[in-house]
């Protein structure tokens, strides 16, 4: 029993540590190594025929010269700035658009809900690629928005729309809605309906009742779903590339062009560690939440 | 508005006396089902007022119809001689205790409080002084500070009632205010409950489908039964003279004989029940006539029960089947040769080793000629 | 008593209008005639005619089908193993970091996982190609995979695996005839998860593929990156129709399953 424990943790053990783990460490590495022109594009490489002399060869050879270069660059900086932003701004849209959606369905008859339920995550199983992908179509210079809008007369020439921020703005609300919706839903499905009839009760208005009481007791839900938004929007690749301009600066995108374009590998890991860094603080705040809104329901 | 002559509280009785709440052919319809049907009711100040039915007998719905959170389909209700439709709920001078207790999971107790005070024109300043007085009338004052989820059932329930008592409301509305509560705690509440009713001189509303806990607590009871009311009195009458089977069976322990009424003179009557058994002897207020199908009501604590044939107005012969000691008293089941079986109650102030009845005992049963009722629906 | 408000009513309406108009558009636009994707010309079908002609999206497909079933499969092993060692493995040495790698990958940026896995793989010397995208999709999917399992195998009562082990079943005879189909479903579902994370997967395969093996998606970007064409469409509507497909089908049936069992438990109440 011992042994088939045994082999039990640890082959997922194992796997995880070889393919997250280390590679991990690799990245760390690589990020305080110098460019080369050779294959694999960057010295030192460790050669353990050398033995210690190669060891201490390797470790001298490391030095925190791209986290310098990130720093003087002022490309990166911007770009981890202009990532907080439009991540930090899409959240807060999203949760504008999210939470209405989520009220309705919560207050829905209950016989509905789970088909709404499935009509929510149905867009969560196609493809992410093709979800952006269709408002190409939709906010293209001849696109439908544009000929919708002429066609309305709101506007007498098309709107750019596309390749610009607010397009980068739309996708990560249209993409994201879903993460937004459900931990909120869950939150006010789980709402006794007699705590609003008791604030109406005792003098509230219905709209001060949603204000003083379901707005607190969602509370949860909601920080749930932005940091469920906030922290992928941070790293995002796909709706930047296709979506964003030449102007729209985010972190995904530029390690994503540094490696494939640049082909500078030590700076795209260096990239990759501060952005790891500056996640870890929402990440650990979001498991922070979670554990309290456990030990609540205890 | 009490009686001085008899210094008794019985504004019902008194024909000058106005009601706080007036119900006119009050009906509520959810599509197809009908909730209340057509009741008429007259409920007093400071009276303590329990709705009594089993469940889906429309109690709730009246009083969700008091509060404001329904609305009749027909009919008029008044608070004060003023029609009540108008008001939203926050404008109703109703509060109601939910039966969930519904406090706000993110707010103190005193905070909780506090909350429908916030929303009254009282000022600022005055506000911490009642939400005290209110702590300290439910006795929860060492507790302002805690969270709902970190006090005990009990605690909460007195939460709630502080709460929905804080604005000082013309009537509470109290929604199975100690369904969650265990029997013995339940008890206790009971009694603090109508402490608290005197003390604030409130009108209480109180639903529920404990019919101990509604004849314990009020001064009135309303029978309902699908939407209507079967009898409105208070808890004595309500046991002692219910007007309909519907009642003596849903209150307490009854004998329930069905027979043929014949009127005997002077308020007596003679029922004949089966054949080959002597007729039954009662009496009532009502003139019957010859042959009326009735039944014959009778409560387990008024039949005697003894070895030798007694002299009484009603006698009839059995064996006992079975016997439920509860402790206090014994139930005692038994068979007639009609192959009826009637329940007796005994009470018992003697140890149970001298118990004088057993098994299969050959028993007879005596009960008065006006130990029973004559029901005729 | 709940009714709908006319706000909640708007709520509903506007949001279910926003995230199905574009895929709606997408759809009705890949029975386009013209090429131009935003003038509608007519009906037809030729684009779904071309798509099935293009050698290259073909092969694509095949490659991205046989790294999802290969991966997801693997996933579904090793994640169902995760769950089990968290759920019931007790205490042993490094719990909290392996408990660490299986919810970082979940919140870990595609890009650095990516990125990661590839830096991993020229290190050791690997050749790029289908193993190695199913090397990597098996790594990130196994999280997900635990974490379903892991949620189900916390809702189960302990009793009933202790209740075989009392009738004499050894541990791994436990697991089998009792674990094993109780949380099916969820082994099931994590699968299903661990496919379409596969199939929908960019950023990842684009760092582990190498020249000869493109999937659909890293196909379908390149192609994209040049603007609307009526051929994506067409296969997004492909796409969209099977997930759909499957989705409402698996719904109906968990709806179905749902009315009999109350439909069993009503008649054996009479």
């Amino acid at each position: 029993m011992n042994y088939r424990r045994l082999l039990l943790i640890s082959v997922p053990y194992l796997w995880l540590f070889a393919l997250f783990l280390v590679p991990f460490f690799i990245v760390m590495k690589i990020s305080l190594s110098d460019l080369a022109i050779a294959i694999p594009p960057y010295t030192p490489t460790l050669s353990l025929g050398e033995g210690w002399q190669g060891f201490k060869e390797f470790w001298s050879g490391l030095d925190m010269e791209n986290y310098i270069f990130l720093t003087e660059d002022d490309l990166y900086w911007k770009a981890y700035l202009s990532s907080f932003k439009i991540a930090f701004f899409s959240t807060v849209l999203t949760l504008l658009v999210g939470y209405p959606i989520a009220y309705g369905m919560a207050n829905a008859p209950p016989e509905w809900r789970p088909t709404l339920m499935m009509f929510i995550i149905l867009p969560f199983w196609t493809s992410f690629l093709i979800r952006v992908y269709a408002w190409m179509g939709i906010l293209s210079k001849q696109g439908f928005l544009n000929q919708f809008l002429l066609w309305s007369g709101l506007i007498d020439d098309p709107l750019v729309l596309l390749n610009t921020n607010i397009a980068v703005y739309i996708g990560i609300v249209y993409t994201y809605v879903p993460f937004m919706i459900l931990p909120i839903y869950a939150t006010l499905e789980k709402l006794d309906g007699s705590l609003i009839e008791a604030a109406v009760d005792l003098g509230c208005s219905r709209f001060k009742a949603f204000w003083l009481v379901t707005i607190p007791l969602s509370k949860s839900g909601v920080i749930a779903g932005c940091f469920l938004v906030f922290i992928p929007a941070l790293g995002e690749f796909v709706i930047p590339s296709l979506l964003g301009g030449s102007r729209t600066l985010m972190i995904g995108k530029v390690l994503w062009e540094e490696f494939f374009s640049n082909r500078d590998w030590p700076v795209a890991s260096a990239v990759a560690v501060i952005l790891l860094l500056l996640l870890v603080i929402p990440i650990v705040l979001f498991q922070r939440n979670e554990q309290k809104q456990r030990e609540a329901e205890q | 508005m009490l009686d001085t002559a008899t210094n008794t509280f019985e504004p019902w009785n008194d024909p000058a006396a106005t009601p706080l709440i007036e119900f006119n052919g009050v009906t509520k319809r959810f599509g197809e089902f009908t909730a209340i049907d057509n009741i008429d009711l007259k409920i007093y100040e400071r009276e303590f007022f329990a709705l009594l039915g089993p469940s889906g007998c429309g109690k709730t719905t009246l009083m969700r119809m008091l509060a404001g959170f329904e609305t009749s389909t027909e009919g008029v209700i008044t608070l004060e001689g003023q029609d009540v439709a108008p008001l939203p709920p926050n404008k109703r001078a109703v509060n109601m205790m939910f039966q969930s207790y519904a406090l706000f999971p993110h707010l103190t107790v005193a905070d909780n409080i506090a909350f429908g005070l916030k929303r009254s024109d009282m000022p600022k300043s005055e506000i911490a002084g009642r939400v005290d007085e209110m702590l300290s009338l439910v006795q929860l004052t060492p507790f302002a500070k805690r969270k709902p989820h970190q006090i005990s059932g009990g605690q909460r329930q007195r939460v709630a009632l502080a709460r929905s008592l804080a604005k000082a409301p013309k009537l509470l509305l109290l929604d199975e205010p100690l369904g969650a509560l265990d029997k013995k705690l339940r008890q206790e509440t009971q009694f603090e409950l109508m402490d608290i009713q005197e003390k604030t001189g409130t009108t209480f509303v109180i639903v529920t489908h404990d019919q101990e806990e509604a004849m314990t607590v009020a001064s009135r009871v309303a029978v309902m039964d699908h939407g209507k009311l079967i009898q409105v009195d208070t808890p004595d009458r309500i046991y002692e003279t219910p007007n309909s089977v519907y009642v003596a069976d849903f209150i307490g322990e009854v004998n329930l004989i069905k027979g043929k009424a014949s009127p005997n003179g002077a308020g007596k009557v003679t029922i004949h029940w089966a054949e080959g058994q002597p007729a039954l002897l009662g009496s009532t207020e009502e003139t019957l006539g010859d042959g009326t199908d009735v039944t014959f009501a009778i409560r387990p604590e008024k039949i005697s029960i003894a070895k030798q044939r007694p002299e009484a107005a009603n006698v009839v012969e059995g064996t006992i089947l079975d016997i439920a000691y509860l402790g206090n008293i014994s139930t005692y089941y038994v068979k007639l040769s009609t192959g009826q079986t009637i329940k007796a109650q005994t009470a018992n102030n003697r140890r149970i080793s001298r118990r004088s009845f057993t098994w299969e005992d050959t028993v007879y049963l005596s009960w008065t000629d006006t130990a029973g009722i004559i029901l005729t629906r | 008593m709940r009714r709908l408000s006319w706000f909640n009513v708007t709520s509903l309406t506007l949001g279910f209008a926003f995230l199905y108009i574009p895929i709606l558009i997408l759809v009705i636009y890949s029975f386009n005639e013209s090429r131009l994707v935003t003038v509608w010309a007519g009906f037809s079908t030729k684009w779904y005619g071309t798509l099935l002609q293009n050698q290259a999206f073909l092969d694509a497909a095949t490659v991205t089908l046989k790294v999802g079933v290969i991966s997801s499969t693997i996933a579904t092993i090793l994640g169902t193993m995760a769950a089990y060692v968290m759920v019931r493995g007790g205490r042993f040495f490094g719990r909290t970091l392996f408990s660490g790698m299986i919810y970082a990958p979940l919140v870990m940026p595609e890009v650095i996982t990516g990125l990661s896995l590839l830096l991993l793989f020229i290190a050791i010397g690997l050749d790029r190609g289908i193993f190695t995208i199913v090397l990597a999709h098996a790594t990130f999917s196994m999280c997900y995979v635990s974490v379903v399992v892991s949620s189900r195998l916390v809702s189960f009562d302990k009793s009933l695996e202790e209740a075989a082990l009392d009738l004499g079943c050894t541990p791994f005879d436990a697991f089998k005839s009792v674990t094993l189909p109780i949380i099916a479903p969820a082994v099931i579902s994590g699968w299903l998860l661990a496919f379409t994370l596969s199939l929908d997967d960019l950023v990842i395969a684009s760092f582990a593929a190498g020249p000869s093996s493109t999937t659909l998606p890293i196909k379908i970007y390149s192609a994209v990156r040049l603007g609307v064409t009526p051929e994506i469409n067409a296969l997004s509507t492909i796409m969209i129709g099977i997930v759909a497909f499957g989705v409402i089908t698996a719904s109906l049936v968990s709806k179905r399953n749902i009315a009999r069992i109350k439909r069993d438990e009503q008649n054996a109440l009479k």
